[in-house]
């Protein structure tokens, strides 16, 4: 499974949805996942991708990790797995 | 008749200092104790700083044998209470022990003892822990050893509720007294959390500063947590005036509400209904208060919906209303930290110093109150609220006024 298709798995086991009903042009709000399920989400994509996601739930829009929809939590975390490669 | 509850003597142990005058000072001057975090393996942690008690040497302190039976928390549990007790002036014999106890705040136990053990066991493969694991880890050992300590007979327990523990410890204490079922009640919190497993477990809910604790400030970016007790002497009002005791304050009123909201989210109505019942059961106005000790943690909710809450009671009175968070200074203590709290309220009854908000940077519209930034303020304050509103939603607000 590719990086998209893992992470989205991981959101929708979160939003207890079918991964098929999850695409990139959603907020995690239209997934029903709220702040709490935000840092669970954040924390299986740590442990699946092994990565330090950096995120502050204080400042989530201040944050270096876009959670502003499924495609921007797809293309931070191909980010950072790609930097952790390199 | 209704009893009146006097506080005759107050000590402590936290990052700013080792007793209430060394505290005090701190409090005036608006020095901080955050700073980089020295603790083992802190180099495997993502939050390095904290408000640790530093230069502690429980030799000073306790005897060998004493110090093998007692965690960093008991530990910083009976220094403050014997400091309490000395500046009571009490002794605890005959009647007076047997109407005597002790209820503190505490929500982590032992938690340096549970870390080392688990280490020992799972990291290191040992076999064998230290025998007195169970005595040294137990949630009640703090309240356990000042009674020891002390000889308080009477009811003795631990209290916990997350960040309100102190607060809820304290309010329970002064119920105690007013209602007759005790004549001296030692309490007040203490916690020791700033260890591996500690801070690794807050990390994980993203609720911690990496930059430092910035109270109602805009660019406030989470909790830094500190360590610490303190604890004081309640007493019946008339057994105190009648052995000419020195009067800190009287405690005047207490409240505590649930959310029964969100498990980690606070509730401004819930926040709203402590302050109001605290107020009622005083028998004060809002326009009565002259100071808010915030719980003010630094974080993102919790700071927009206390100052909600704040405007919610007391209205146009909110604009002459002096605010302030401490724990910019000392660090957050969890579950001891409404009673270093009461520390600042104390200075405010006592000396008429407000100790400020330090830290703070830029204006949050959303928290727009008198919060006291950077440096102390001289105020004459007759009556003080002090708030406490934990995870799981439990909040406990105290009313204090002066003597």
């Amino acid at each position: 499974m590719d990086i998209r298709n893992r992470v989205i798995a991981i959101l929708a086991e979160q939003a207890l949805l079918d991964p098929s009903d999850v695409h990139e042009d959603m907020t995690l709000k239209d997934l029903g996942i709220d702040s709490l399920g935000v840092v669970e989400s954040i924390f299986a994509i740590e442990e699946a991708f092994d990565i330090s996601v950096p995120f502050n739930a204080n400042e989530p829009l201040k944050s270096d990790f876009d959670i502003s929809s499924v495609g921007a939590i797809v293309a931070a975390v191909e980010r950072l797995v790609a930097e952790r490669a390199a | 008749m209704t009893r009146r509850v006097a506080i005759t003597g107050a000590g402590t142990i936290n990052p700013l200092g080792p007793d209430v005058p060394s505290t005090w000072a701190a409090m005036r001057e608006g020095r901080t104790a955050i700073g980089p975090l020295e603790i083992r393996d802190a180099d495997r942690l993502g939050i390095r700083i904290g408000a640790q008690v530093r230069d502690y040497d429980e030799a000073a302190h306790f005897s060998r044998s004493e110090a093998a039976l007692m965690d960093r928390f008991a530990q910083f549990a009976v220094l403050a209470a014997r400091q309490a007790v000395a500046a009571a002036g009490l002794a605890f014999e005959g009647e007076l022990a047997l109407r005597s106890g002790v209820v503190l705040g505490n929500s982590g136990g032992g938690l340096q003892t549970v870390d080392d053990s688990y280490r020992a066991v799972y990291a290191e493969g040992r076999n064998r822990v230290h025998p007195f694991t169970v005595p040294r880890l137990m949630a009640n050992a703090g309240a356990s050893h000042v009674s020891m300590a002390l000889g308080l007979k009477g009811p003795a327990f631990t209290l916990s509720s997350a960040c309100a523990s102190s607060n809820h410890a304290m309010g329970l204490a002064f119920q105690m007294i007013r209602s007759g079922a005790a004549t001296v009640m030692l309490t007040g919190g203490s916690e020791a959390m700033l260890c591996f497993g500690g801070i690794k477990a807050w990390e994980g809910l993203r609720v911690m500063s990496p930059t430092g604790c910035r109270p109602f400030c805009a660019t406030r970016d989470g909790m830094v947590q500190g360590e610490g007790a303190a604890v004081f002497v309640f007493e019946d009002w008339d057994h105190a005036a009648a052995r000419g005791a020195d009067i800190l304050a009287e405690v005047a009123g207490f409240a505590m509400t649930a959310d029964a909201g969100d498990i980690v989210l606070p509730s401004a109505e819930g926040a709203e209904r402590a302050m109001r019942g605290a107020l009622a059961d005083a028998g004060l106005a809002p326009g009565d208060i002259g100071y808010v000790n915030a719980h003010g943690t630094g974080t993102a909710a919790n700071d927009r919906t206390e100052a909600a809450a704040i405007h919610a009671v007391f209205g146009s009175a909110a604009d002459r209303l002096l605010v302030s968070s401490t724990k910019a200074m000392h660090g957050h203590l969890i579950g001891g930290t409404g009673a270093v709290e009461l520390l600042a309220c104390l200075l405010a009854l006592r000396e008429g110093i407000i100790a400020p908000t330090v830290g703070w940077r830029e204006r949050d519209p959303d928290c727009a109150l008198d919060i006291v930034p950077h440096e102390a303020r001289q105020a004459r304050i007759r009556a003080c609220l002090s708030n406490a509103f934990a995870f799981g939603g439990l909040n406990a607000v105290l009313a204090l006024k002066a003597a």
